[in-house]
Order: C-alpha cells, then structure tokens, then sequence
C-alpha cells in the first residue's frame, strides 16, 4: 500500500512535464490547427537553455529564474518560428503546415548539437529541495512533491487565462470558430502569434523544469513527442483540463507499468489512447469534431483526367530512361535507384488514402515494415520463395490495413491520424520486444533474392517493374469508380451517403488497399537490403512518407512520386555531411514556403502562368 | 399503388426534439403520386430538420416514414436513395473537385453499382446517361467546368440532376431556388413540374418565395414552430386564418428572404 502511494506520486510528478508540455501542444493546436510536430525540440530547447541559465544564476533563487527564463527565452522562439516559418503557409492546404515544422525540428537538432555538443547533460539538483522526505516510510525525492504542488496552480493559470480574460475569450472563441475572430475585429495573425508564444513557453517551461529529474539530451524532442500527442489526444483536442487528466493517467499507469510489466512499457500509452478512442472519439473531455467545420483551407482540387497521348509519352520516355540505368550507371546509381523506387512507391500508397481520401494517417509505416516483415519471416521460418513471399507482403499489409482500418475508421481527422499512429507503434514494439520471434532490436538478416535475381542489377529490374508498375495501379484505380466514390466521400459524405455510396466502407476498403500497396513496397525492400529491422516501422517512417506527399504536392499522385524521389536522393547525397539535418530542415522548409502547393502543384501553378501549361478557368 | 391518388410516402407523428426545442411536433401529412407538394413555414420552423428525419440524416425522435407503404423509418439515407428518394439540401452539396458531369456520374456509377470496380475509367462510364440529365436541368454546356467555380444557382441544378440520377419516384428538395434571380427561380420551378409531369415523380420541397409556391405548387403545407398548422390548396392557404397570423404575426413568409442553414 505504501508503496503503491508512492508509485501514485511519482506518477503525479511526472505528469507535470508532460501537463506543462502537452497543454501548450493543445492550445497551439485548438487556436491555429497546426500540429506542431516542433513542440518536442521547444522541450528540449527548453531544457538546454536552463541547463545553461542555471551554470550562471546561483541559488534557489536562480534556478526558478532559470526555468522561467527559459520558458520566455523558449516562447521567443516559438514566435520566431511562427512568424518566419509558419506565416507564410497559413494559407496552404489544412495540415501542410506540419511538414514545415518537421523541417523546423532538423534545424533544431542540429543548432541544439552545435551549441551543447553531442552529450547528455545531467540537470542541476534544485537548490533548497534536494533531499527526499519520507512518506509512509517510502522515500519521495522533495522536488517532486515540488512539481506536484506546482501543477495544479499552472493548471489553475492557464483556466483562468482562458476562461476569464479577454485574451482567453478571443483564443476560445478562435478555437470554436475561427472566421468569428476576424468578426470580433481581432488581428488573426498576432492572436496566432501570441498562442505560439504562450505554447512554445510552456514547452519551454516543461523543458526547463524536468532538469533536475531528467537532464538534457538530443533525443528528448521525440521522446516526448509521441506521448504529448497521446496526452492532447486522450485528454481532447484543445481541452486544458483533459490534457490534466490524461497526463496523470498516463504518467500514473507508465510507473505502475515500469514496476510490474517492464515489457508493456513501449506500448502502455498507446494501448490507454486506443481505448479511450474507441470509447470517446473525441478524447476523455474533447469536443465533436464536425468534418470541414474550420473551413476548407486553399483552393479545391482540380478534376483529374486519364493521361493523355503527351503525358503516356513522357512515362514512356522515362521508364525507357530508367531501365537504362544499371547499363550506363555504377551498381551503386542501381541501388540508389532501387531504393528511390521503393520509397516513392511507399509514399505513393499513402497519397492514396491521404490524398484522394482526405484521410491523415501517421502510421503508414506499419504497413511497410509489416509487409517487409511478413516476407522476412515467411522467408525465415518458413523457407518460402521470394516469388511467393512477394506475394505474401502486400496480402499480409493490406489485411492488417483491413483490421486496422475497420478500428480506426469511426474516427476522423487528427484522431484518426492519432489512432493509426498508436496501431504502428503497438506494432513496432510487438515487433521490438518478441526477440525470440522477430529478432527484436538486432532486427532478422539473410533475406536474399532468388538466384535469378541476385545482382544489383537485375534486382534493380524487378523493383523497376513491381514499383512502376505499383504506382501505375494506384494511379489507374484513383481514376476508376472506386477512386471516384473515394474522392466523392472526401469531398461531401453527406452528399456521397446520399446518393448511395457507403463511405466509411469505402475508405476502409481504400485504407486496406494503401496498406497492401505499401506491403509491395515493404517486400522489395527487405529483399533490396537483405535485412530488416524495427526501424521500418518508426514514427520516422511514417512521418517520412507524410512530408514527402506534402512536400510534393497532395492533390496529385506525381506529387508524391516527384517528393519521395527527391527526398531520397536529397538524403543519400547530404546525409554524408555531419551536419546534414540543419541543411535538409532549411531545404525542406524554403521548399514549403516557395510552393505552398507542394513542388507539382506550385510548378502547375508557375507553369500557367508563363503559359507553358493550359490556363483552368475562373480559378483566382 | 396504381390507384391515382395513392400516397408514395406517409408520415405519421413525426417528432423531433434537440434537447429541449422541440424542432418538429407530432407532424402528419402525405405525399400523392405526382404531386407538386410545398411545404412552407418561417425560418426555424422545422422544415430542413423534417427533410432530415424523412432521408435518414437525422434520427427521429418519434414517428413513422412510410415509402410505398413500406416502413423506412432509421434506415440509412443511402438505403433510403435505393429505395427510390432523392434529395438536394438547403446548403448545396456537391463534389467540388470533380467536373460538373463527373458529380452526375458519380451518381449514375453508385445507382448501377459500379462503385467498388477499379478496372474501368470512371469519365468513361455513363456518360450519355449523364449528359442527358445536365441537359434536362438546363447545363450541358457547363458538363465539363470544375465544379467548385460553378455559380451557386448552377450548383442548385447540379444537384437537381445528381438527385434524379437514379430515377427517384419522389424527390426532396429544400430551397430549390434559394441564391437564385427571380427569372431564374420561375424557370428551375417550371422545369421541376415538366419532370414530375413527365417522369410521373413527386416532389416535396421548401420554399421562402411565396410567388414561387403559389404559382407552382399543387398543395401547400405551412409549418410553424415545428407544428403542422394548414394542409390545403393554394387558395386555401392564402384564406387560412391561421396562416395570415402566421405571416401577419411577425412571420416572414411574403416577404423575399433567404436565410442559410442546414
Ligand atoms: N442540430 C441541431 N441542434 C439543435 N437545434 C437544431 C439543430 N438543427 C436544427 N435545430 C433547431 O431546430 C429548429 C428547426 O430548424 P430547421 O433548420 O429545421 O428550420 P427550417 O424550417 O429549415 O428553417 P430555414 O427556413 O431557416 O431553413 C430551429 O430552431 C433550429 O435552431
Ligand atoms: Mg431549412
């Protein structure tokens, strides 16, 4: 029992770092509708700049100084970040804006390792709370009880700036609906400003006063990203008090977790989300999320019409280009090529259910990484066939899409986003911990291809083929009936249910076959490298093929064929450079905000206007 | 249901209440075969909500909906489209970022149920069939324009010819002609009669433009405050006494308004 109370109050303690952080990530989220994918490196930026503050402010009286001025120093900024990066695409379609600050959290990684280098930093011991005081005879370190007493009144703060100042009015009302802002004769743009500060400086804040408990290191923006998103999820888009709730649950069970079932520890939160989800969908105290209700953001799409004789030539001309590669090439311009293939093939399938679908998933790479590990172990314990392993792949993904689907689909939006995000991650660790099964983090090796195809070369055909031709299928049932009924329920369900379209069966179903695709392109994979690892199934993963359909441009599959092809070889050529991250962040979001519509879509853009490209009427 | 005055749908103690505002009140009327029926009230009177209960969109809290008499009361809207009922909505719907003869063929693709097949090109399938209903609404000449630049009276039209792709036997139309010229209006209206005379369809719709329903409409049903307060002929209604309070009372039913809400 006593014990127990003990394991409560370390929960609780933690819960404050995770409050103070998560509640900053709501309130940026309900305001602008931004999700900020940077919140984690203000964290961690937060806990640096205190570290640093700290070495010269002496005394209890510094420290505090320290954490405070860390917050401000932090929300600075986030103002920074907001007016020069985030500004400029405000107006670019909804959830454009993550990739720029996806580019945002690069640039901060590498900044952060310029400035503090590349070890762990240990956190200064709080002066005046350093000791522990016993508790039922369990020993409590003091600074905990420090940040438990302390929630609370930020709690408290924050509640009473949103609710009874003006200030909170004009946030809340902008939650609820933004044009009603612009009615209230408020300047958007500084209310947006002023929303990043706050958030920025409580992440900042949370940052700084985690020190003494867990230091500074360079992982520490996705350490916390993952469970700040599962806390504002849990808790309810925009909801302070839900952020609350949820943090000390999480924190609560995560201790509880730790003590009796190390293993759950990788999933706990994740599995805690998908049942409140499947219970509440929109979170523990969220509000319903009507579709469309913020207004959609940019232009329409245009229509979309099977290729002409002119754009079927160019795909002539360039496939002809490509299977010319290993004759002209290096063995190592095949392998570059192989694996552009298979990434854009990858991406491709998420623009899929993404693009035509209006449907964000952040866990695409569960259906990679599952289809490459279907292969691997079929290849492994069951001695099969490439042939048939390369069969199996996209059977295995797409019936996990299918299961996976059918949970998430009662969802919509950043929900359902979040949702697929913590089916992957279950995955992943699944994957992560049954060492026995899977390898776990050494990953399972030896996979070749048939001796037919053994050779860079002449895997580089089979790739060339089963990628091309995978792209190719996409594209053609994105013009079919089915793609059709899939953009029908995107753009008006109420319209598409009334006409006799069943959407929610229609974008499960399309959910299941973006995974089976994606299993394609996990099962030429494995056999590319010969290897796999949990890797493939990483949030990184799936955030990869997310920026690259952005990056490249939603409304059109080629956006995400020409994004994943530059980013890939973007990568192979700068990742040799040390500091490759600041460089690929910057290129990312110069891109960002010079084509707000993706690289095809703004060069559409750029080409009627030069007249190059036929003019679409009455289109502003 | 040969006989002529055979009901194509019934309504019995038709309820709906948002909490405590009770939007429809115990409302009873039918729809006969053919008919050109208005149902008519101030706005907030209960007549989308209505709509919403008869398609499905919205579940009711009382009553019964009756098709041909076959009871389709909860069934979903889709399943309820199946079954022969058509609608276009106060707030246009359509698919803005296909073209104008794509959004009908959309429609035309899900009546034959070719929804689920990814073989064929979808601009390729019904496309007759299509065209012939954008030239019944008056439109063929914009089939190929991107839908979201449409004006909005064209988008009502376009939802008119989404409405009858599968060949409905009643069709539910609120505010046909809201955002529309007067001219225009006149003409959405007649050519709504030359359909249900010529394809032997019926039609409930709402209306604020009291010239529009007193020169159109076969009947005329006024709703108030959710109740069901005159059923009866164009002359009746303009003599009800009722009705006069109604209007006289603070309602807006002569005068030319358009409010927009779902
Ligand atoms: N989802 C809802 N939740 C709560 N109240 C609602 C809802 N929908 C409608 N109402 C209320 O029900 C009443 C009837 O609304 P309804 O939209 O059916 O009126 P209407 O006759 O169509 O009006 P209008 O002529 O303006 O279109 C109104 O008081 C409205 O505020
Ligand atoms: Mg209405």
């Amino acid at each position: 029992m006593e014990l127990i109370f003990a394991q409560v109050l370390t929960g609780l303690a933690n819960a404050a770092t995770l409050f103070l952080v998560a509640s900053g990530l709501s309130l940026i989220f309900g305001v602008t509708r931004i999700v900020n994918f940077a919140h984690g490196s203000f964290y961690m930026l937060g806990a640096f700049i205190g570290y640093s503050l700290m070495q010269v402010l002496p005394g209890m009286f510094g420290f505090w100084f320290s954490v405070l001025l860390a917050g401000l120093a932090v929300g600075v900024i986030g103002v920074i970040v907001e007016i020069c990066v985030l500004r400029p695409v405000y107006k670019a379609p909804e959830l454009f804006q993550l990739v720029a600050t996806f580019g945002v959290i690069l640039v901060i990684q590498d900044l952060a390792l310029l400035t503090w280098g590349a070890e762990d930093v240990l956190g200064p011991r709080a002066p005046g709370l350093k000791g522990i005081v016993r508790i039922f005879g369990e020993p409590v370190p003091k600074y905990d009880l420090a940040m438990i007493a302390i929630t609370p009144f930020v709690l408290f703060g924050l509640w009473y700036l949103i609710t009874k100042t003006r200030v909170g009015v004009l946030v809340r009302a902008a939650t609820q609906d933004r044009e009603m802002v612009g009615a209230l004769g408020v300047n958007q743009a500084w209310l947006f400003t002023g929303v990043f500060f706050l958030g920025s400086a409580m992440a900042g804040l949370g940052g700084a006063i985690q020190l003494p408990k867990g230091g500074a290191d360079l992982l520490m923006d996705f350490n916390i990203l993952a469970s700040i998103f599962v806390v504002v999820v849990i808790g309810g888009m925009g909801s302070l008090p839900g952020a609350y709730i949820a943090a000390v649950l999480i924190s609560v069970l995560n201790v509880f977790g730790v003590s009796y079932l190390p293993s759950s520890t990788l999933v706990l939160m994740f599995v805690v989300m998908a049942v409140v989800l499947m219970v509440k969908p929109y979170g523990l105290l969220g509000r319903e999320e009507v579709a469309g209700e913020h207004g959609q953001v940019g232009e329409p799409e245009r229509p979309i019409k099977p290729a002409g004789p002119k754009v079927r030539l160019a795909v002539v001309v360039l496939l002809a280009a490509l299977t010319l590669i290993p004759l002209f090439g290096s063995s190592f311009l095949s392998v570059l090529a192989t694996d552009i293939i298979i990434f854009c093939l990858f991406a491709a399938s998420l623009h899929f259910i993404l693009g035509l679908g209006g449907l964000v998933s952040f866990g695409h790479a569960a259906f990679f990484g599952g289809g490459a590990y279907v292969a691997a172990l079929m290849v492994s314990y069951a001695n099969t066939p490439m042939e048939l392993a390369l069969l199996l792949a996209p059977l295995g993904a797409g019936l996990l899409a299918f299961i996976i689907g059918w949970v998430c689909m009662r969802l919509t939006g950043v929900y359902f986003a979040m949702l697929t995000l913590a089916f992957a991650q279950l995955l992943w660790s699944l994957v992560f911990q049954w060492d026995e099964f899977t390898g776990g983090d050494d990953g399972m090796v030896d996979i070749w291809p048939a001796k037919w195809l053994a050779g860079s070369t002449s895997y580089f055909y089979l790739t060339l083929i089963l990628g091309v031709g995978g792209i190719l299928f996409l594209r053609h049932v994105a013009h079919s009936p089915f793609g059709y009924a899939l953009r029908a329920s995107r753009d008006s369900s109420r319209q598409a249910e009334a006409t006799g379209i069943n959407t929610k069966r229609v974008q499960w179903l399309a959910f299941a076959f973006a995974g089976a695709m994606a299993g394609i392109a996990g099962g030429l994979f494995v056999f590319s490298k010969g290897s796999i690892f949990p890797t493939e199934l990483e949030i990184a993963r799936s955030f990869d093929a997310l920026i690259v359909v952005f990056l490249g441009g939603v409304k059109t599959l080629s956006g995400a064929v020409v994004g994943g092809a530059s980013l890939e070889y973007l990568k192979d050529q700068i990742t040799r450079f040390e500091y490759w991250r600041i460089t690929l962040g910057i290129i990312i979001i110069v891109v960002v905000i010079l084509a707000p519509e993706g690289i095809v879509g703004t060069a559409r853009k750029v080409g009627e206007r030069l007249g190059w490209v036929r003019e679409q009427e009455g289109l502003r | 249901m040969t006989e002529p005055d055979a009901a194509v749908l019934d309504v019995r103690n038709l309820s709906k209440s948002f909490g405590g505002i009770r939007a429809v009140q115990d409302v009873n009327f039918s729809v006969k075969k053919g008919e050109l029926l208005a149902m008519i009230g101030p706005n907030g009177a209960g007549k989308t909500t209505c709509f919403n209960m008869l398609m499905g969109q919205l579940p009711r809290t009382a009553g019964e909906v009756h098709l041909d008499g076959e009871n389709i009361t909860g069934l979903e809207p889709r399943t309820i489209w199946r079954k022969g009922v058509g609608r276009t909505f106060q707030i246009t719907a359509t698919y803005p970022s296909m073209t104008v003869i794509e959004n009908v063929q959309m429609a035309l693709m899900s009546h034959h149920k070719r929804i689920y097949s990814i073989l064929p090109f979808a601009t390729k399938l019904y496309h007759d069939e299509a065209m012939a209903l954008l030239e019944l609404v008056g439109m063929p000449e914009q089939a190929e324009r991107h839908c979201a630049i449409l004006a909005y009276g064209d988008l009502k039209r376009l939802e008119l010819a989404i409405a009858l792709g599968n060949g409905p036997k009643l069709l539910l139309m609120d505010e046909p002609t809201a955002g529309m010229a007067p001219t225009e209006r006149t003409k959405l209206m007649q050519l709504t009669a030359d359909i249900v005379r010529e394809k032997n369809i019926s039609v409930l719709f709402t209306e604020h433009d009291m010239d529009v329903v007193f020169a159109h409409a076969h009947r005329v049903m006024v709703l108030n405050r959710g109740e069901l307060i005159a059923n009866g002929s164009v002359n009746d209604i303009r003599n009800d006494s009722k009705v006069q309070e109604v209007y006289l009372g603070g309602g807006n039913l002569f005068s030319d308004d358009e409010h927009q809400h779902a």
